[in-house]
């Protein structure tokens, strides 16, 4: 795991968090078709920090084409009008711009699949994230009213489409079936800006605080653990990284890993 | 159909000799109506460009924050007199871009109705319908007679439109009903473009089901393609939809029996362009002598307006296609600038009592519809106007149906009222939360309302930058359905979703007991426990009424949380708070 800060430009910030890990080879083949999953939930701003940062996602996907990935697509199944929250993310143009594909969560890419979790059985499921070879997830870490905090687990949200308004009666469990379901190649937390509180979607910018940090990991229990101490929790106060620790999916104790500052 | 599609083309081409006499039209006249049909072909082209671009698909190259459509897609309606004169009578102003109309009425000053017969997308519709239509009736003989002037049914458009001028007279654009742009944007939008999306929906699951990556991949890509061009990338409902395409299939119907009998009977914009073109400098001349009564010039008549010998042609009733005079083997028919009037009818021929009788009819019909319970007492909770929406009085002097505001919507929000605001409301915009909330910072449906029923309003004044946001309503909780309520089961979706800041839904945590879902021992009761939930609350003065509470609700065929129509910005006296409430103003 790697902690990128002391700089304030987000590319440079999420550049040094990967090659702290030993760069992107590390995790993307020649050939490879690469899906990067940011957070475009909301149509909100960068300022209002409730989407991932643009230049963050733009940097991950340029470093995938020079690791020789085949094609990049950047996706998410949005919460709000998809095409707002796309554009107004200022996703679209960053990530268009150093030659993304930009799939819009249109309905004929939700297909109906079983997903064997506890809570979570028979889904309709965002078909680009299942058809990719590597999946690089580049959440945001940002406050939540009802999970507390959220970050690279729950931005496993955007793998499904149908009436995910129920999940919430099980969010716990329901984020660690998805995060059994879908384990990323790599996790790219971004906390350059991050939603202090009144998350997931924000809205005042003054709910959100400069942090300039970019955490790069390939355990994405261990990435919500360390993650989640930016806006003052710690892993024990959230159930979910607790269950995701438990199944084994990673560690909670991301203090036990070697953690890398640079 | 296709059949005759081909020998109709087949006749075109093959140049068949003329008969009688056989003089061949003048070049310009075949130039002219050439140049008509690619004008009707272009005009609908370009009219269903705008409609298909009457929504918002963002873009990568766009940087803004701000989103705007992506040109003059409500032109049409801009280019409208009968709007612009409805709108005129009612609110005694002209509300910006009809100001374009004067350039359609100027060209009916000029040429007659050629809006009618060269531009009109919807006439264009009817002009086609008519043609390929009445295969196997109307032919010969049974063509001419219906394409011969029948006054009684062809008054009935002046009627009509008089109607509808006494009526917006009497603070009502309740014309828009029968504008041949707005049905055309209302049934085409709100029907013919969901219907083909929800086909071509259907045979890409058809494609997905076949299991092979190839074909479900075209198919992806295929509709890919249709949502960034023709439609969105969601499946749209409308609100009652069925009636507005079956009216249009009905009238569209009636081309097999009369050709294009909405033009001649129906259309009030036709009729008001009818009134003015009997000072057009451009007409018909006609030399009776000549006449053979080959009635080659009614089998083509478009506008019903007696081109042939024998008879004086009426000029209010021409679309000016110009077929009649490229059919007329006997050089009996001219068009010309300043043509000589002795053998033309200029004005309409209606009765004046009836004429008073429509007008009055139209004027009285609105009072009658306004002491119903609708507006002052009983007024619908389900009246949710657009952000921007100007005072519910104003706003139906306004609202000409042309279902922009329902069609541009990125949420599929905004609906055809059915009869939820009496019968006058007939078709103007309701926001139905449950099919789509209203996006916080979406500006559109102001952006693309063409006689400022919805205001255009800046994204500042909608979020309330600096100033109180505007509001359409106000959510409320139904507790008995409502899971942290009732059920002793977390959710908050709602307060998720909330966009305001702060937000208007608030919660309070809570441990609330809940029993147990298995029995004890020995079939005892179940036990009790404990569990924490987040208790949702509305707070009045925060609420926007956005509906986005509403939409996501998990209590799926009932929401446990609702908008109504209440606290909105647009009224002073549909309000619950004290400090909302000013007896100053009206």
């Amino acid at each position: 795991m790697a902690i990128a800060k002391n700089d304030t430009d987000p590319a440079r910030l999420t550049q040094k968090a990967i090659d702290a890990l030993g760069g992107m080879r590390r995790f993307v083949s020649r050939g490879d078709v690469v899906v990067v999953k940011p957070n475009i939930g909301w149509d909100r701003t960068p300022a209002h920090a409730a989407n991932t940062n643009p230049i963050v996602v733009a940097e991950v996907v340029r470093q995938a084409y020079d690791a020789g990935a085949k094609h990049v697509v950047v996706t998410d199944a949005s919460c709000n009008e998809p095409n707002r929250c796309f554009q107004r993310s200022g996703i679209w143009k960053a990530a268009y711009d150093v030659g993304a594909e930009i799939i819009i969560p249109g309905e004929h890419r939700f297909r109906s699949m079983r997903l064997k979790g506890e809570v979570l059985d028979e889904w309709p499921v965002f078909t680009p994230l299942v058809n990719a070879d590597k999946v690089i997830n580049v959440p945001v870490a940002k406050h939540h009213n009802l999970a507390v905090f959220t970050a690279a687990m729950k931005n496993w949200y955007g793998l499904l489409g149908g009436r995910r308004n129920r999940l919430h009666q099980k969010i716990d469990v329901s984020i660690a079936d998805l995060a059994t379901f879908l384990q990323p190649t790599l996790t790219v937390v971004d906390a350059v800006r991050v939603l202090m509180r009144n998350g997931p979607q924000g809205g005042n910018i003054a709910d959100a605080k400069d942090l300039f940090t970019v955490v790069a990991s390939t355990d994405q229990v261990a990435a919500d653990a360390l993650t989640c101490t930016f806006i003052g929790k710690t892993a024990d106060e959230i159930p979910y990284i607790k269950m995701g620790h438990e199944r084994g999916l990673g560690t909670m104790r991301w203090q036990d890993l070697s953690v890398v500052e640079v | 159909m296709v059949a005759a599609v081909r020998t109709r083309l087949a006749k075109v081409f093959a140049g068949s000799k003329r008969p009688g006499s056989g003089i061949p039209a003048r070049n310009v006249i075949r130039v002219l109506v050439w140049a008509r049909r690619f004008a009707q072909v272009g005009f609908l082209a370009i009219f269903l460009y705008f409609l298909f671009e009457t929504g918002f698909r963002g873009s990568f190259a766009a940087e803004g924050e701000r989103i705007r459509v992506s040109g003059p897609v409500e032109a049409f309606l801009l280019a409208d007199p009968f709007v612009g004169a409805m709108t005129l009578l009612s609110t005694h102003t002209v509300y910006r871009g009809i100001a374009w109309s004067v350039a359609v009425v100027g060209l009916t000053l000029l040429f007659g109705r050629v809006f009618c017969g060269w531009i009109c997308p919807f006439g264009t519709l009817h002009h086609f319908f008519g043609w390929i239509f009445p295969s196997r009736y109307l032919k010969g003989g049974r063509r001419v007679e219906q394409n011969k002037t029948h006054p009684v049914r062809q008054r009935v458009k002046y009627y009509l439109m008089i109607a509808f001028l006494g009526a917006a007279a009497t603070g009502s654009a309740i014309g828009g009903l029968l504008d041949p742009i707005c049905v055309a944007i209302r049934a085409i939008g709100l029907g013919v473009i969901p219907a083909t999306q929800y086909v071509a929906g259907r045979a890409n699951d058809a494609a997905a089901a076949t299991g092979i990556q190839a074909v479900q991949q075209t198919g992806d890509k295929a509709q890919d393609f249709l949502a960034s061009t023709v439609w969105q990338s969601k499946q749209f409902y409308f609100h009652q939809t069925w009636f507005i395409v079956t009216l249009l299939v009905a009238i569209l119907f009636l081309n097999r029996f009369v050709p294009r009998f909405w033009c001649r009977v129906l259309c009030p914009l036709g009729a008001f362009l009818g009134v003015i073109a009997k000072y057009a400098l451009f007409g018909m001349e006609k030399d009776h002598a000549k006449c053979t009564d080959c009635n080659l010039c009614l089998v083509h008549c478009q506008g019903a307006d007696s081109p042939q010998g024998g008879v004086k042609w009426r000029q209010d009733e021409c679309h000016m296609c110009m077929n009649c005079e490229s059919a007329c083997p006997e050089d009996v028919i001219k068009f010309r600038f300043l043509p000589g009037r002795t053998s033309t009818i200029g004005v309409p021929d209606l009765a004046r009592r009836t004429v008073v009788a429509s007008a009055a009819a139209g004027a009285v019909a609105i009072p009658a519809t306004r002491i119903a319970d609708v507006i002052d007492a009983n007024y619908d909770h389900r009246v949710i106007r657009p952000p921007g929406s100007v005072e519910e009085r104003e706003f139906l002097e306004r609202c000409i149906r042309c279902a922009e505001c329902m069609k541009v919507c990125p949420n599929n929000a905004l609906h055809p009222a059915w009869f939820e605001s009496g019968i006058e409301g007939l078709w103007t915009p309701i926001l139905i939360a449950r099919i789509g909330y209203c996006e916080h910072s979406c500006v559109l449906c102001g952006e693309v309302c063409p006689t400022g029923a919805i205001q255009k309003i800046t994204e500042e004044q909608k979020l309330g930058i600096n100033q109180k946001p505007i509001s359409i309503g106000t959510a409320f909780f139904d507790q008995g359905r409502c899971l942290p309520w009732s059920m002793g089961t977390p959710c908050i979706v709602c307060e998720e979703f909330c966009p305001t800041s702060p937000k208007a839904i608030w919660a309070e945590e809570l441990e609330v007991p809940k029993r147990s879902a298995t029995p004890g021992e020995n079939g005892a009761e179940p036990p009790m426990e404990a569990v924490k939930v987040k208790r949702p609350h509305v707070d009045p003065a925060l609420c926007i009424g956005c509906g986005a509470c509403e939409k996501v609700c998990p209590i799926q065929d009932k929401p446990a949380v609702y908008v109504t129509s209440v606290g909105e910005t647009r009224s002073k006296t549909n309000v619950i708070l004290l400090e909302n409430t000013s007896y100053t103003q009206s």
